[in-house]
C-alpha cells in the first residue's frame, strides 16, 4: 500500500501512508487512539475507499475492492470486537469462513444429493482442525453468545485461519485478553508467521514487539515512524507520540468510520 | 390436529440444531448442543433422512385426508396453499432476515398464472402449469429482490408493501384479460381415473373434485417442504443466516451479500408462486380482493406465531390461521349466538389468543419448545459433568 489518503468530509483521517508486508512476516500497525489504524485497515479491506495511492497485491494492483473479493484474493481478517453470527454455532461459524473452499452448489443443496452432503462433511473437518489448532474443538456446538470473551476471540480467529489466506488481518486480537492469554496469542501469531503473513493492528506494545518483524507507527493520520522494533522504539517521534500530548479530539474522526460491525471497542 | 402436525415435523427439527433462531441464542447460554451426531434413529445422510420423514408425512397425510370428511378435506387444501407461502417466507425472513410484506402480491402472480392456464379447451397438463406459475412469479421475486437486497427492515417492508398494493391492482387495469374485480374463475382439472380407482381400493371413499384437489395441494406441500428443508440444512442455507447474523463478518468471508439475498428472496417466491398456483385450485376463484396485504400480514403471522426459520412452525402457524377462526365461530355458535355475532367475536378472540402467543412465547410456538428443550439438555447436562 503506497501513498494512501482516505478524506471523511473534509477531514484527511490519513495522510499519504505507506506499508509493505512482506511474505511470511508479521507486520505491526501502531499509533495512539485516532491515530488511523483502523482506518488504514478498512482501506486494504475495501470497507473504506482511499481517495489517493495504490494497493498491491501479489504484485497487481487492487481497484474497487470489495469486501466480499478478499476471501478469493487468499486475504482474510478478524473484526474488533468478534463480530461472530450470534445464531450460528461454534462450528458453523467457522464452516462459514470456510466458505471459499466450499464446492457444492445451490441445486445439489436443493435436491439433498450425496455430494452436497460430502462437500459439507468436507468443510465440517476444515472446520475441525482450526477449531482444534485453536484449543476451541470443545465448543464446537455451542453458540457464541454464551462463551466467555477470549473464547470467542480464538473462534474468530479460527474462522478467519479456516480460509487458509496468505494474508491475515488481525484488528485488535488482544483487547479484551488477560495477560496470559495474551502471551498465548503471541506464541500462536508466531506460528502463523511461517505460514502466511500477518498484519496487526494492536494497542499492547508489548505484544506487538514480540511478534513483529516490521512495525509503523501512525499519529494523527500520519506515517512517523516505520522499522524493525528496534528502530521504532528508539525513535523521538514515537516516544513523543506516545507519551506527549499528541492526542487530540478531532483525529477520532478514524473512529466514526470505523466498520466494526456493530460490535464494542476492546 | 396432531396428525396434521406431523408432516414437516422432522425436516424441522432435524433443522433444529441449525436454524436456531437469534433468540434462542440468548438463552442457549447453558446449552452444548452438540451441531451434528447426537443420539438419533434417522440416517446422517441428508437425503435418505429427508426422504424417510417425507414418506413418512405423506403416510400420515393420506391417514388423515381419508379419515376426515370433505369439508375437512377442502380446509386441510387451506392449510396446504398457506403453509407452502408461509415455509417460503420463514425461509426468507428466519433464515435471511428480510421481511416481505408483498408474499401475498407473489401468490396472485401464480394464482393468476394458473388460472390463466387452466382457462383453455385443452389445458397443458398440471405439473407444467405449476412449473410455469412458479418460473413467473420466481422471475417477479428476482427483479423485486435485485432491489430489497439494497434495502433494509422498514425501508424494506414499505418497497415490498408497494408490490402488494399495486400488483392486485393490476387485474382490475387489465380488466378484459384478467376479470377485474371478479376475478377469474379457475376450471378445475379432471381427476384421472387412477386416482379414483386408488381411492376406492384404498378407503372406499368416492374421489371427488375436492378431494383429488386435497391431495394435488398436500402433495405440493410436502415436495416444497421436502426442498425447503434440503436448502436450510445445507451450506446455502447456513450462508443465507451468516448474512442476516452479521454483514460485515459474512462479506469477509467471501459472501456476496447481495446475491444471497437475492437467492434467499428467489426461492421464497417460487414457494409464494406454488402456494398461488395451489389457491387458485383449491378457492377456484383469484380476484383481486384475495390478494391484499391482509393475505401477506396473515402469512407473516403464521411464521410468527410458528416460530421464525421454523418450517414446522410455519405448518402450525397457517394451521392456526385456518382453523383457530372456524373454531371460535363454531364455538360462538354453540353458545347460542348467531352466525354473524360469532363471526364477529370469533376475530377478537383470535386477536387476543395471538397476543398471548406472542406475550408467553416470544419465540414462536416451535421456537419456545426448542428453547425449553435445549435447557433442559443443558441441565442434564450440567448435572452430568457435576456428578
Amino acid at each position: 500500500m503506497t501513498g494512501i489518503s482516505v478524506t471523511f468530509g473534509g477531514i484527511k483521517a490519513l495522510t499519504d501512508v505507506s506499508l509493505t508486508v512482506e511474505p511470511g512476516q508479521v507486520h505491526g500497525l501502531i499509533g495512539p487512539n485516532g491515530a488511523g489504524k483502523t482506518t488504514m485497515f478498512n482501506v486494504a479491506c475495501g470497507l473504506v475507499r482511499n481517495s489517493e495511492g495504490t494497493i498491491t497485491w501479489r504484485g497487481q494492483e487492487l481497484r474497487r475492492l470489495r469486501p466480499a473479493q478478499l476471501a478469493g484474493l487468499g486475504i482474510a481478517r478478524t473484526l474488533q470486537g468478534v463480530g461472530l453470527f450470534p445464531g450460528l454455532t461454534v462450528l458453523e461459524n467457522v464452516m462459514v469462513g470456510a466458505h471459499k473452499h466450499a464446492r457444492a452448489g445451490f441445486f445439489s443443496a436443493l435436491f439433498a444429493i450425496p455430494t452436497s452432503d460430502r462437500d459439507d462433511a468436507r468443510l465440517r473437518e476444515r472446520a475441525m482442525t482450526a477449531l482444534a489448532e485453536l484449543d476451541a474443538a470443545d465448543y464446537a456446538g455451542r453458540y457464541p453468545g454464551s462463551l466467555p470473551y477470549p473464547v470467542q476471540k480464538r473462534v474468530a480467529l479460527a474462522r478467519a485461519l479456516v480460509a487458509e489466506p496468505e494474508l491475515l488481518l488481525l484488528d485488535e486480537p488482544a483487547s479484551g485478553l488477560s495477560e496470559d492469554e495474551m502471551h498465548e496469542l503471541g506464541t500462536l501469531i508466531g506460528h502463523l508467521s511461517g505460514r502466511m503473513s500477518v498484519l496487526l493492528v494492536e494497542h499492547h506494545m508489548d505484544l506487538v514487539m514480540r511478534v513483529c518483524d516490521q512495525i509503523t507507527v501512525l499519529d494523527s493520520g500520519k506515517q512517523i515512524a516505520a522499522g524493525t522494533p528496534q528502530q521504532v522504539q528508539n525513535d523521538p517521534a514515537v516516544t513523543e507520540a506516545y507519551l506527549g500530548d499528541a492526542v487530540d479530539d478531532t483525529t477520532d474522526v478514524s473512529e466514526l468510520a470505523g466498520t466494526d460491525g456493530g460490535t464494542h471497542r476492546g | 390436529m396432531s396428525d396434521l402436525q406431523t408432516p414437516a415435523s422432522s425436516p424441522a427439527s432435524g433443522a433444529a440444531t441449525s436454524d436456531a433462531p437469534t433468540t434462542a441464542t440468548a438463552a442457549s447460554n447453558a446449552s452444548s448442543v452438540q451441531a451434528t451426531g447426537g443420539r438419533t434413529l434417522l440416517p446422517r445422510n441428508t437425503l435418505l433422512r429427508h426422504l424417510l420423514v417425507l414418506v413418512l408425512c405423506a403416510v400420515g397425510a393420506v391417514i388423515l385426508l381419508e379419515s376426515t370428511d370433505l369439508g375437512f378435506n377442502a380446509q386441510i387444501g387451506y392449510v396446504a396453499f398457506y403453509a407452502i407461502a408461509a415455509g417460503g417466507l420463514t425461509l426468507l425472513t428466519g433464515l435471511n432476515g428480510q421481511i416481505s410484506l408483498g408474499h401475498g402480491a407473489l401468490m396472485a402472480v401464480g394464482a393468476y398464472t394458473t388460472a390463466l392456464l387452466l382457462d383453455v379447451e385443452e389445458p397443458l397438463p398440471l405439473v407444467v402449469i405449476f412449473l410455469a406459475a412458479i418460473a413467473l412469479t420466481s422471475l417477479v421475486g428476482a427483479v423485486v429482490g435485485v432491489a430489497a437486497a439494497r434495502l433494509h427492515g422498514p425501508y424494506l417492508a414499505g418497497a415490498t408493501l408497494a408490490l402488494a398494493v399495486g400488483l392486485p391492482g393490476l387485474a382490475l387495469y387489465f380488466r378484459d384479460f384478467l376479470g377485474g374485480e371478479q376475478g377469474l374463475t379457475v376450471s378445475s382439472p379432471d381427476r384421472p381415473d387412477w386416482f379414483v380407482e386408488g381411492i376406492r381400493t384404498l378407503s372406499g371413499n368416492s374421489a371427488s373434485g375436492v378431494k383429488w384437489i386435497a391431495y394435488i395441494a398436500v402433495a405440493c406441500l410436502l415436495v416444497t417442504y421436502f426442498l425447503l428443508a434440503n436448502l436450510m440444512r445445507s451450506r446455502i442455507g447456513r450462508t443465507w443466516r451468516a448474512v442476516r447474523d452479521q454483514e460485515v463478518a459474512a462479506e469477509l468471508s467471501g459472501i456476496n451479500l447481495g446475491t444471497w439475498r437475492v437467492l434467499a428472496f428467489l426461492v421464497s417466491a417460487a414457494a409464494a408462486g406454488l402456494a398461488g398456483a395451489v389457491l387458485a385450485l383449491v378457492v377456484r376463484l383469484t380476484a383481486p380482493t384475495a390478494f391484499t396485504i391482509v393475505l401477506s400480514l396473515s402469512l407473516l403471522t403464521a411464521i410468527v406465531i410458528g416460530g421464525l426459520g421454523s418450517l414446522l412452525g410455519a405448518l402450525i402457524g397457517s394451521a392456526l390461521l385456518v382453523f383457530l377462526p372456524r373454531a371460535l365461530r363454531d364455538a360462538g355458535e354453540s353458545l347460542d349466538m348467531d352466525a354473524a355475532q360469532a363471526a364477529e367475536i370469533s376475530y377478537v378472540v383470535y386477536g387476543v389468543i395471538l397476543v398471548l402467543v406472542m406475550l408467553f412465547a416470544p419465540a414462536g410456538l416451535v421456537g419456545s419448545i426448542r428453547l425449553a428443550w435445549m435447557k433442559q439438555r443443558a441441565r442434564r447436562a450440567g448435572a452430568r459433568t457435576r456428578g
